[in-house]
C-alpha cells in the first residue's frame, strides 16, 4: 500500500526499521528524514533491528559484535551493531531524554501463550499507567483484544499484510484461504459487513481468479487486511470509552471461536486475571 | 467499469502464445493452468456469457515464422473466415448478443495477395470492426510489414473501427495511426512495468522557440524528459530503468511536470528503493505513473489529429527513438 492509502485507512502510525540500516542515516537526512523518505506525515516508530535479526536470518550472520547484513542494494556487508543501531535512530530524533512511553519487546517470537501472557501482564503491571505502552511484535486478532485487557495500547505486527501476500485473508471468524478451490464460485465480498474498497467492490470468486495472473490480488486483500485490523482496534476503543469491554471480548471470543469449549485456555486464563469471565 | 466499452480479444499480449496448436476446427488459448483448446460451440458459449460489447471472432492467428509456407499462410486465411461464418450464424440468433458487435479478422500473413484476400471477404460479412491480426512480436520497423498495414486498411470502409494488437511503442503507434489503424492494446505500460521502467518520453507539443534551442544545444532543463536515461545494459528508447544506481539519492520526481500520483507523491530515491527491496509497492506506483503516461500520450494524439499537428508530434517522438 502507498502512504497515502495507509493514511486513508486511517492508521495513525507506522513502521518501519529495515530501510533504515540499509539506507544509511546520511541518505535519510538528506530526504528530510524517514518522513520525507517515504512521504509519511503521521508518527513512525523504528525498530530496534532485532526482529530483523531473526526474519532475515538467512541474510545474516549474527557475531559478538552484532548482526552482519548482506545488503539487497548491492551486496555489501553492513555490520548492524548495538551502538549503529542507537546511533541511527538517534539521527533520526526519535528518543527523546524524557521518554513519552515504553516499549514491551521480546514477546513475539513464538513463544508460548501461557508463558506470553503473564510476561506482558508483569510488563504492564510496573509500568506508570498515565504513559503509553506499545507491545511489539503483537498483531493476531485474540492476542490484541487480550493484550489490551492486560493493559497494552499500541502494538505492530506484519501478520496481516504478510498473510495477505500468501492470499489468507481476515475475517471476525477467522480468516479465508482465498486461493483454495472453494472461492472458485464463491461471489460474496470477504466480509459482507466490511466497509473497505475491496469489500465494496470485489467478489471472493473476482480476487480467487485473480491470483493466478495478477500480483494486485495480493494488494486488494492487504487493504482489507489492514482495514479489519482498524476496525477491531477502534470497536475496542468505542467499547472502553461506552465503558463496555469485557461485553466486547465476550462477543469477539463467540464470533471467532463459536463456543466456550473452543476458546483457547491461555486467553480464558489471562482474561479471568483481569475480571473478565467468558462464558 | 461500467463506463467503459469491453473488447475480448482472443490471446493476452503480455504472454507468449506458442504456434503449432490450431486446427481446422479449434483453436487453441493459454490460461493459467495451460493449453485450453477451443471448439466453436464452447467458444461461442463463453461470448455469450460474458456479454462483452465487442469480442474478436474466433480466427487462426497464431504467430507464423518469417518464411511460413503460402500454404499454411492460405490455411490461415479460410480458417479464419470459416470461423467468422459459424460465430454469425450463432450469433445473428442470439438474444444475449443482440448489443454486442463482432469483430472480423484479416490475417495473410505477409504475403500482400492473401491479405486482400482476407481483407475483401471479411469486409463482405456483417461485422462492427476490424483487427488486423499477425503484427504483433518482431519490430515493425520494416517497409514490407507497412505497406500490407496500408494496402489492408485501402480496403476497409470509412466508418468501422480498425484495430490492431500488440504494437505499443509510440513510434510504432504512430505508423499505424498514419496508415489509418483506430484502436491499440494497452499492454505497452504493463510490461514496462514489469521490468522495472517508467515511460518518460515527451508527447507535448508545446515547447516554446526557446527551450528547443537550448535542447537542441544539449543544454536545456529538459534533458531528462528528452532523453532516455539508465545507460546500463539493455536500453528500451522512452523509457527509464529505474534500479540504476544514480536513482539513489535523486528526491525529483518520476517525470518532471507529469501530474500522476507516483509523481506528485514519491520520489526517483523512494522507488528505486522499493523496487531493489523487491516491494509490491514499486510495481503499483509504476503502473498507475506509466498508464497515466500512456493515456495522455493517446490524448496528445487525438489533440494533433485534430488540430493537424501529427507532423510535429511524429517528430518529436521520433526524435526519442535512441
Amino acid at each position: 500500500m502507498s502512504p497515502y492509502q495507509v493514511e486513508q485507512s486511517t492508521v495513525d502510525s507506522t513502521n518501519s526499521c529495515f530501510p533504515l540500516s540499509l539506507q544509511g542515516p546520511d541518505l535519510i537526512k538528506k530526504a528530510n528524514g524517514l518522513h520525507g523518505f517515504m512521504n509519511w506525515k503521521r508518527a513512525l516508530l523504528t525498530d530496534s533491528g532485532g526482529f530483523q535479526m531473526v526474519s532475515l536470518v538467512e541474510l545474516a550472520e549474527v557475531t559478538e559484535e552484532g548482526v552482519r547484513f548482506r545488503s539487497p542494494y548491492d551486496g555489501k556487508e553492513i555490520l548492524l551493531s548495538p551502538e549503529k543501531s542507537i546511533e541511527i535512530q538517534n539521527a533520526l530524533e526519535m528518543i527523546k531524554r524524557d521518554v513519552s512511553g515504553f516499549a514491551i519487546g521480546g514477546l513475539s517470537g513464538g513463544e508460548e501463550k501461557d508463558h506470553f501472557w503473564r510476561m506482558v501482564k508483569l510488563s504492564t503491571e510496573y509500568l506508570p499507567p498515565e504513559k503509553p505502552r506499545y507491545l511489539m511484535g503483537v498483531g493476531y486478532a485474540t492476542d490484541l483484544v487480550v493484550c489490551v485487557a492486560l493493559g497494552c495500547d499500541m502494538f505492530d505486527c506484519v501478520f496481516p499484510t504478510r498473510t495477505a501476500r500468501f492470499g489468507s485473508a481476515l475475517v471476525p471468524w477467522g480468516s479465508l484461504q482465498l486461493k483454495h478451490r472453494q472461492y472458485a464460485k464463491d461471489f460474496e465480498p470477504i466480509d459482507e459487513d466490511c466497509e473497505c474498497p475491496t469489500c465494496k467492490r470485489y467478489t471472493r470468486a473476482y480476487l480467487h481468479a485473480l491470483f493466478r495472473s495478477d500480483t494486485a490480488a495480493l494488494h486488494h486483500i492487504t487493504i482489507h487486511n489492514i482495514a479489519y485490523q482498524l476496525n477491531l482496534m477502534r470497536f475496542i476503543r468505542e467499547s472502553i470509552q461506552q465503558e463496555k469491554f469485557p461485553a466486547f471480548v465476550q462477543q469477539f471470543m463467540k464470533r471467532m471461536y463459536g463456543s466456550v469449549e473452543q476458546y483457547p485456555r491461555w486467553a480464558i486464563e489471562a482474561l479471568s486475571t483481569v475480571n473478565i469471565k467468558l462464558e | 467499469m461500467p463506463d467503459s466499452v469491453l473488447y475480448c480479444s482472443l490471446h493476452d499480449p503480455a504472454s507468449p502464445c506458442p504456434s503449432g496448436y490450431n486446427t481446422n476446427k479449434t483453436v487453441s488459448v493459454w490460461g493459467g493452468g495451460g493449453r485450453i483448446e477451443i471448439t466453436l460451440s464452447k467458444f461461442m458459449a463463453i461470448q455469450q456469457a460474458f456479454r462483452a460489447d465487442w469480442y474478436q471472432s474466433m480466427a487462426d492467428g497464431e504467430p507464423l515464422p518469417p518464411g511460413a509456407s503460402r500454404k499454411r499462410i492460405k490455411k490461415s486465411v479460410d480458417r479464419t473466415l470459416g470461423f467468422l461464418d459459424d460465430c454469425l450464424k450463432v450469433h445473428q440468433n442470439s438474444e444475449a448478443l443482440k448489443n454486442t458487435e463482432i469483430i472480423g479478422v484479416i490475417e495473410g500473413g505477409d504475403i500482400l495477395e492473401e491479405r486482400l484476400r482476407s481483407v475483401r471477404e471479411t469486409v463482405k460479412r456483417p461485422v462492427g470492426g476490424f483487427l488486423l491480426d499477425g503484427f504483433q512480436g518482431d519490430s515493425l520497423h520494416d517497409d514490407p510489414k507497412l505497406n500490407l498495414i496500408s494496402s489492408v486498411i485501402g480496403e476497409l470502409p470509412e466508418d468501422k473501427p480498425r484495430l490492431i494488437h500488440g504494437i505499443g511503442k509510440p513510434d510504432e503507434v504512430l505508423e499505424c495511426i498514419s496508415r489509418g489503424v483506430d484502436l491499440f492494446e494497452g499492454f505497452f505500460p504493463y510490461l514496462m512495468t514489469e521490468q522495472g521502467r517508467a515511460l518518460t518520453f515527451n508527447f507535448k507539443d508545446n515547447i516554446d522557440p526557446e527551450t528547443e534551442v537550448l535542447e537542441r544545444n544539449g543544454c536545456g532543463d529538459n534533458e531528462i524528459s528528452n532523453k532516455p536515461l539508465g545507460n546500463e545494459g539493455k536500453m528500451i528508447p522512452f523509457t527509464t530503468d529505474l534500479r540504476s544506481e544514480q536513482f539513489r539519492g535523486d528526491f525529483t520526481p518520476l517525470l518532471e511536470g507529469c501530474s500522476c500520483f507516483c509523481c506528485k507523491s514519491h520520489t526517483r530515491a523512494y522507488l528505486y528503493h522499493l523496487l531493489v527491496t523487491n516491494e509490491l509497492l514499486a510495481g503499483v506506483l509504476l503502473m498507475i505513473h506509466n498508464l497515466h503516461h500512456y493515456f495522455g500520450f493517446f490524448q496528445s494524439i487525438r489533440d494533433a489529429l485534430r488540430d493537424g499537428k501529427m507532423q510535429q508530434l511524429t517528430e518529436l517522438i521520433t526524435k526519442q527513438k535512441f
